[in-house]
């Protein structure tokens, strides 16, 4: 579904991602593990549109068997168009508006209502504490339930690919597991998706292949379940 | 003062502060979106209400075609602004877009003086609207009622933009998080362009009245409305639209009530607003309704 090849991204003079190659397969999960400043919410960030010094080649097919489209050059605006949805890092909640507005927001370039409407009642349904507070404001809703609104916003657009830039960030290890739950349950739902994460374990469990970054390149790739017994992965990343 | 006087006052207050809010509106949207100070709002209030000069004068059309046709004018005028002077410099340090504001209000004023010349023009006045109700001492000119009318009509219109429809979600997004707003797919040089238009709008149809209040036109006839009505929505709470309405009309009372009851400060009616401002910035920056605004990323 989206192939990156050989992806560096610049941020003046510090090279962040430097030549990094990856492969999403259709209905799979796919997630890139690293610590802080390995490079992983550049390489999702490129993606989506939001950073413009890069070089290398984004590949994506909505469909199987479609024509490859190049998304370099497009703007973030696009994406969605494409069936592409970033949940960005650190949730970006809209904190003025209701849970509801939110999620109607991510789906703004629609004009299907009733598309829309069964939309969000996915979305309701698998978060269901959404629902009940449909319209309170964004900002005084949990840190948990800020990252499922932010994980719904992000499906209200119908994507195809859903990207999501460390969901577990700051929520307590119960939240965590419920988080991954519903990851999984997307994913079951025909949604492939793109995992960037800190929480290796969390990641690795679910994740059908994964990449392993350190300093801008991959150093290790493999998948999840593997990964989990490798020991070189267990020191580093899983706490021995 | 007789209760009658001191009514005639507040018909005043509300006639001049519904206008402070109509373009006040304009600054604290584009302020909301862009953190940037449009300095040539004002002007857009001049240039309206040339427009609807020359619709009535020059052209002979009815009133109120000319009227709409001004205000949609001048909300492309705004559209046109954007894109010329402010688009180009949006990923430019803030203060570039600020001194492009500045530019353009010169431009705009210079280039009015060459083309209708300096010299004050009068305008038209309908008689529906010169006519007045008469009730005891009280004279209340249809002007007076029709300022506040179509004020509440407009600022309704408005808010129904803002909160009930999609373009209007958007602009409330881009206010808080613009990257996040893209992410979800909105268009936001599109919705900036609608902010301007919007406001711009607004300014044309103060600008239409307030030519009919004062009943002239010249090319620097937006210079001190515009300023005062910045500092109304400074008042209010910059960003806020119901902060602008309030800081509007209260300006309004602020101005007309002060000479009213102190007329030997009369001269002096202009550095009432100025004071205001800086009280308000050295007692709550913030302003009436203002939350505080992080610098965005």
């Amino acid at each position: 579904m989206l192939e990156i090849k050989d992806l560096h991204v610049r941020y003046g003079g510090i090279r962040a991602v430097q030549g990094v190659s990856m492969s999403i397969p259709h209905g799979s999960i796919v997630t890139l593990i690293g610590a802080n400043g390995a490079g992983k919410s550049s390489i999702i960030r490129s993606v989506a549109g939001l950073n413009k010094t890069i070089t290398g080649q984004i590949d994506f097919r909505r469909h199987q068997g479609e024509q490859a489209v190049s998304l370099l050059g497009l703007k973030p605006e696009d994406m969605v168009r494409q069936g592409i949805a970033l949940s960005p890092e650190g949730r970006r909640i809209l904190p003025h508006l209701t849970v509801r507005e939110n999620l109607l927001l991510g789906a703004y370039f629609r004009n299907d209502k009733a598309g829309i409407d069964a939309d969000m009642e996915w979305v309701y349904s698998l978060f269901p504490r959404l629902q009940e507070r449909s319209w309170q404001k964004g900002g005084t809703l949990s840190g948990g339930e800020q990252q499922m609104l932010a994980v719904g916003r992000a499906l209200m657009s119908r994507p195809d690919l859903l990207m999501l830039d460390e969901p577990s960030l700051g929520l307590a290890p119960l939240l965590v597991r419920e988080i991954f739950e519903i990851i999984k349950k997307i994913n079951q739902d025909g949604k492939t998706v793109l995992l960037v994460e800190q929480n290796a374990f969390a990641a690795l469990s679910i994740a059908s292949y994964a990449y392993i970054l350190e300093v801008g390149r991959v150093v290790l790739e493999g998948p999840g379940r593997e990964l989990l017994e490798n020991p070189r992965v267990k020191e580093a990343y899983l706490g021995g | 003062m007789s209760f009658e006087m001191f009514l005639q006052h507040c018909f005043n207050a509300l006639t001049l502060g519904s206008l402070y809010a109509l373009i006040a509106i304009g600054y604290t949207m584009v302020y909301g979106i862009l953190r940037l100070i449009n300095f040539a709002h004002g002007d857009i209030l001049m240039v309206g209400a040339y427009f609807i000069f020359f619709g009535t004068f020059a052209f002979g059309w009815p009133w109120g075609v000319a009227a709409i046709i001004s205000i949609a004018a001048a909300g492309v005028l705004g559209v046109l602004i954007d894109r010329v002077a402010y688009r180009p410099l949006r990923d430019a340090p803030r203060i570039s877009a600020l001194i492009s504001a500045i530019a353009m209000s010169f431009f705009i004023e210079s280039v009015a003086v060459v083309v209708f010349t300096g010299q004050p023009r009068p305008v038209l006045q309908p008689e529906w609207l010169t006519n007045a109700w008469q009730i005891g001492n009280l004279r209340i000119t249809h002007l007076a009622a029709f300022v506040p009318g179509m004020t509440i009509v407009l600022v309704c219109i408005l808010l129904y933009i803002v909160y009930k429809t999609r373009p209007g979600l958007a602009m409330r997004a881009i206010s808080k998080d613009i990257e996040t707003t893209r992410l979800l797919g909105v268009r936001v040089d599109n919705i900036i362009a609608l902010t301007f238009g919007l406001g711009s709008a607004l300014a044309a149809a103060a600008g239409i009245m307030w030519a009919l209040r004062y009943p002239q036109v010249h090319p620097y006839m937006g210079v001190m409305p515009g300023l005062k009505a910045f500092i109304a929505a400074v008042f209010g709470g910059i960003g806020s639209i119901e902060g602008a309405v309030l800081g509007g009309l209260a300006l309004g009372f602020v101005e007309i009530m002060a000479v009213a009851f102190m007329p030997e400060l009369s001269g002096y009616r202009d550095a009432f607003a100025f004071l205001l401002l800086v009280l308000v910035l050295l007692v709550k920056p913030t302003g009436l309704l203002g939350e505080r605004m992080e610098e965005k990323i």
